[in-house]
């Protein structure tokens, strides 16, 4: 017999008899009922409580905001997509700055080095957030693959002001996840951290030293959620 | 088993008593656990201020609940979604099957190095020894994992590995092992172990990583993490070995938020982890990073047995927070290398005795005062302290024989001493005989009880007993007027 | 944890359920105990015929032998009335574990029957007497410890502050860590005497440190055990059950 076999056999003929499976009531972690103002204040007051740092914009003005950000922080390469509105907008806007412009749509392996020595920020979209946990949720595409939002030393995440839902489990739900995952989906809250040596906190140690939400609001000016833009 | 490396300290079940001793008289042990745990209890206590937390690990132990009643169809579900979905599937009964799998994968892709993620499972089958044994590096890439081995130990904790260490020892290991100059900043030793991580990293031919949760409905594998090294070791390689235990099935999707919110806050007080990875798929022919194979090992390991036992499959709702440990007061004390095992603390106590036997760790149910703070604060309910009975039960010879090495701790002299206990206490006239007998002999109590005395002075019996108090009462006479300072022991005297 | 219970009022009659170790070290707690519930205008019956729990058995192990001792227990209560013990360990026992001992056995209803009507005495007088307190002590500072089963196994981390908080006089400190275990544990301080004695002696830096001149516990395990190691060190700080402190300063 196989392993698999026995194992299953051994489970199946379970000698105390066949157990009863209880129905689950997931009402603790659904129902919120927050307002979208109340949703975009806790996702930023969570996500900038572990270090994120939340920007508002609009959508007409957002990529002067990058273009700024850029300069402020000396990225002089950044990774992005192609296809993705945010990434094409953001590759127009940027065309005629000092930054050079990292193409991810190759495969990895002719420039593995080149992400991990030579790039300075990666741009990403992301799928929505989640006001609860203060987190973002990114499904990674052929145009923004997975490391894009992993390997560059700053992640540059563009989120919608209204692509925030209340919890984790409303996004599974409303988004229909079960149906059909990606290769691969991720919830980012916060840049890398530890606190392996002795519970101090430290950022940046494997994964981005720096999360940047540019948060994008309809309309011409920033939200009245507190917006810098 | 791995053959113990020359000078460097091991640890067994065994030698509980004599490691505990040792724990005990090391004051920086004690010191780096007693404020490492109280700063955890703290931010649990913090980060589940505005829930319900009751209903919500009502929920996590219904949730694993379920998927343990329907366990054998939810592991074929998950082989079967992860097959469609192009992960592939491997059984393995026990630990060193588990490993000659995970060997002979990195074999076919002729692997010399090997990058991990945190993954207690491989700690479980000593799987670093066994590919090392066949040539093959494993190098550790959490780094409190990346500490530990560096500095030839084992986890200490199953979520903060090193916690056993300080800051100035870590400088310490550090310097000595990678040749970086002495600092106590931690800010610099995280960049340099950053730095030689991400050489690793690109360099492995295998990633291997755990499992939190693995999801039936869609074939999708969840690790929960904070410093993205279990993403970079899932996703730079080009093969990614993830290893489970089979208890870690979940049935839906929908299973999975619950016990992630329960996981960050019981194991570290987060609302919510850095990074969330769920893996439902090697890259894709239009993809252009992620691993080109990814293999999922299911790893039974004594898992099967304690399913059997409807008190003991209590055990396998277990979802590796260690809160139970952090909340324990025995582990605060002595620290997590003094229990010899993989799995330290209260979830240790009552899991490593399925795997290793009651033989080698006949002193680890003992190890509890069952003063009940571990099954508190579980986050899925597991009833720790009735299981620590129940060994106690199994270790003795008492219980239903389900356990290896039921019987282990059983003594003619101890099992007569109960006999003797069971029938002064069922028979009243002696027990009133004998208490009473050792109320007057008070004064010939020993001085000395051993180890009882060394610590605290013994008590004494008084020089009556609540019956005959009772008798002296009811006659109308109260005891005070009537014994004097016989019964001294009630009056602050602290009972020497 | 135990559901909220459900009090009756106060009836006309309990039973005592004195406990091994008041019976054997400090038999006056349970007097005092006794004292209380008479005060209170209930009549007290103390069936002769108890002697043990079985707890120490049964957290050994020896659940023959544990349930062999409780199930001669069973018995002494044929009447309907409440079972007061002066004990969280002794109380969490009868209340949680007998039903368990005895699931699937013949004794099985008896014993959730028993278990049913037992109250720890605190409970039993906050909750049941709603006792009030008239202090006529001198002013002090004291700590209580409750013990780890009155706390987590019946639910009663209340009742004994409630109480104290009646003694007009008396200042209640809190050490660090009050829920944390004192390291007594039965037999547990037996097997593991080193790592015991780490335990108390860290519980009685915090009391002494909360500036208490006495502590108070509702269990004589935990008494024996802090009381013991402050007078090993020969320190000031002295111990009582709480029902001896309760009818000392009001009677």
């Amino acid at each position: 017999m196989s392993a698999r076999e026995t194992i299953l056999k051994r489970l199946r003929e379970r000698a105390d008899g066949p157990l009863t499976a209880p129905e689950s009531d997931f009402a603790v972690v659904t129902g919120r009922d927050w307002s979208a103002e109340e949703r975009l204040a806790r996702f930023e007051r969570l996500i900038t409580s572990v270090h994120g740092e939340v920007v508002h914009v609009t959508r007409d003005d957002w990529t002067r905001a990058l273009a700024k950000l850029l300069s402020d922080r000396g990225v002089n390469r950044l990774a992005l997509g192609r296809e993705h509105p945010v990434a094409a907008e953001a590759r127009a806007a940027l065309v005629d700055t000092e930054v050079e412009l990292v193409d991810v749509d190759r495969d990895i392996e002719t420039w593995q080095r080149e992400q991990f020595d030579r790039v300075d920020a990666g741009l990403t979209s992301v799928g929505g957030a989640i006001a609860e946990t203060g987190s973002l949720w990114l499904w990674p595409t052929p145009d923004e693959p997975r490391r894009l939002s992993l390997v560059p030393p700053v992640h540059i995440a563009v989120l919608e002001a209204d692509a925030i839902e209340d919890t984790f489990f409303d996004v599974i739900e409303s988004r229909g996840w079960a149906g059909g995952m990606p290769t691969n989906a991720l919830l980012i809250s916060g840049p890398s951290k530890t606190a392996d040596i002795e519970q101090t906190l430290a950022y940046g140690v494997h994964g981005p030293r720096e999360l940047i939400v540019l948060v994008r609001h309809a309309g011409a000016a920033a939200g009245d959620a507190g917006g810098t833009a | 088993m791995s053959v113990p490396t020359p000078g460097v300290q091991t640890y067994t079940p065994r030698e509980f008593h004599r490691q505990a001793h040792d724990a005990l008289g090391n004051p920086q042990i004690r010191a780096n656990f007693r404020s490492a745990m109280d700063g955890l209890m703290a931010k649990r206590r913090d980060v589940f201020g505005d829930w319900d937390l009751e209903a919500l690990r009502e929920l996590g132990a219904n949730i694993r609940l379920r998927a343990l009643a329907k366990l054998p169809d939810l592991l074929e579900q998950l082989e079967t979604n992860c097959q469609a979905n192009g992960i592939r599937v491997h059984w393995a009964e026990d630990g060193e099957q588990a490993c000659r799998i995970i060997r002979e994968l990195c074999e076919a892709r002729e692997a010399k190095a090997v990058i991990k993620g945190k993954s207690m499972v491989t700690e479980e089958m000593h799987l670093n020894a066994h590919l090392e044994a066949a040539g093959i590096e494993a190098l550790e890439s959490d780094l409190g994992e990346y500490l530990v081995q560096l500095n030839e130990q084992t986890p200490s904790h199953i979520i903060m590995p090193a916690i056993h260490l300080n800051t100035d020892e870590i400088a310490g290991i550090m310097h000595d092992k990678t040749g970086i100059e002495r600092t106590r900043d931690v800010d610099t030793m995280t960049a340099a172990a950053r730095s030689q991580l991400r050489e690793r990293f690109m360099s492995a031919d295998v990633g291997i990583s755990g499992v939190n949760f693995a999801v039936a409905e869609t074939g999708t594998l969840c690790l929960v993490e904070n410093e993205g090294n279990g993403r970079m070791t899932t996703t730079v390689p080009p093969v990614h070995i993830a290893v489970t235990g089979i208890e870690k099935v979940v049935e839906q999707l929908r299973d999975v938020p619950p016990l992630y919110a329960l996981l960050s806050r019981s194991a570290t007080g987060q609302h919510v982890t850095t990074y969330f990875n769920m893996i439902s798929a090697p890259r894709q022919s239009d993809e252009h990073d992620g691993p080109e194979e990814v293999h999922l090992v299911l790893v039974d390991n004594g898992r099967s047995n304690i399913y059997q036992d409807d008190e003991l499959l209590d055990t396998l709702r277990c979802i590796r927070c260690g809160a139970c440990m952090n909340h324990c007061p025995v582990y605060t004390r002595v620290g997590g290398h003094t229990y010899g095992t993989t799995y330290p603390g209260p979830i240790g106590s009552i899991l490593m005795p399925h795997l290793m036997g009651l033989e080698e760790t006949k002193d680890l149910p003992t190890a509890s005062s069952l003063c009940g703070a571990c099954g508190e604060v579980c986050p899925v309910k597991i009833p720790i302290p009735d299981l620590l009975v129940r060994l106690r039960q199994e270790s003795v010879g008492e219980g239903r024989g389900n356990v290896p090495g039921a019987g282990a701790k059983r003594t003619r002299k101890e099992a007569a001493a109960w006999k003797g206990f069971q029938w002064l206490a069922t028979h009243p006239a002696a027990w009133r005989g004998g208490t009473a007998v050792a109320g007057k002999l008070r004064a010939l109590a020993p001085s000395r009880l051993g180890v009882w005395t060394d610590h605290r002075s013994a008590p004494k019996p008084a020089g009556t007993t609540l019956h005959a108090l009772v008798k002296r009462h009811r006659a109308g006479k109260d005891a005070d007027q009537d014994t004097g300072n016989t019964t001294g022991n009630t009056k602050g005297d602290n009972g020497s | 944890m135990t559901p909220v219970k459900l009090y009756p009022p106060k009836p006309e009659k309990v039973y005592f359920f004195g406990t091994c170790l008041i019976d054997l070290f400090y038999p006056e707690a349970g007097l005092d105990g006794i004292r209380l519930l008479e005060r209170e205008g209930i009549e007290v019956l103390f069936p002769e015929d108890q002697t043990c729990c079985g707890q120490p058995a049964y957290t050994s192990g020896y659940q023959h032998e544990a349930r062999a001792v409780a199930a001669a227990q069973l018995d002494l209560f044929p009447e309907p009335w409440p079972i007061v013990v002066p004990s969280g360990s002794c109380g969490g026992m009868m209340r949680t574990h007998y039903p368990q001992l005895f699931a699937g056995t013949g004794e099985e209803a008896q014993a959730s029957e028993v278990a049913g009507r037992v109250f720890e005495l605190t409970e039993f007088l906050v909750h049941v007497c709603h006792l009030r307190l008239d202090d006529r002590g001198a002013p002090e500072k004291v700590a209580m410890h409750t013990s780890c089963s009155a706390r987590r196994e019946m639910g009663l981390a209340e009742t004994g502050p409630a109480l104290l908080a009646q003694l007009g006089e008396v200042e209640l400190v809190e050490q660090a860590r009050p829920a944390e275990c004192c390291g007594f544990g039965g037999t547990f301080a037996v097997r593991h005497p080193e790592v015991s004695a780490a335990m108390v002696e860290d519980k009685t830096q915090a009391i002494e440190a909360a500036g208490a001149e006495r502590f108070v516990t509702s269990d004589c395990g935990c008494l024996m055990n802090i009381g013991g190691r402050f007078a090993h060190q020969q320190k000031a700080v002295t111990g009582e059950h709480i029902a001896s402190y309760l009818w000392r300063r009001s009677s």
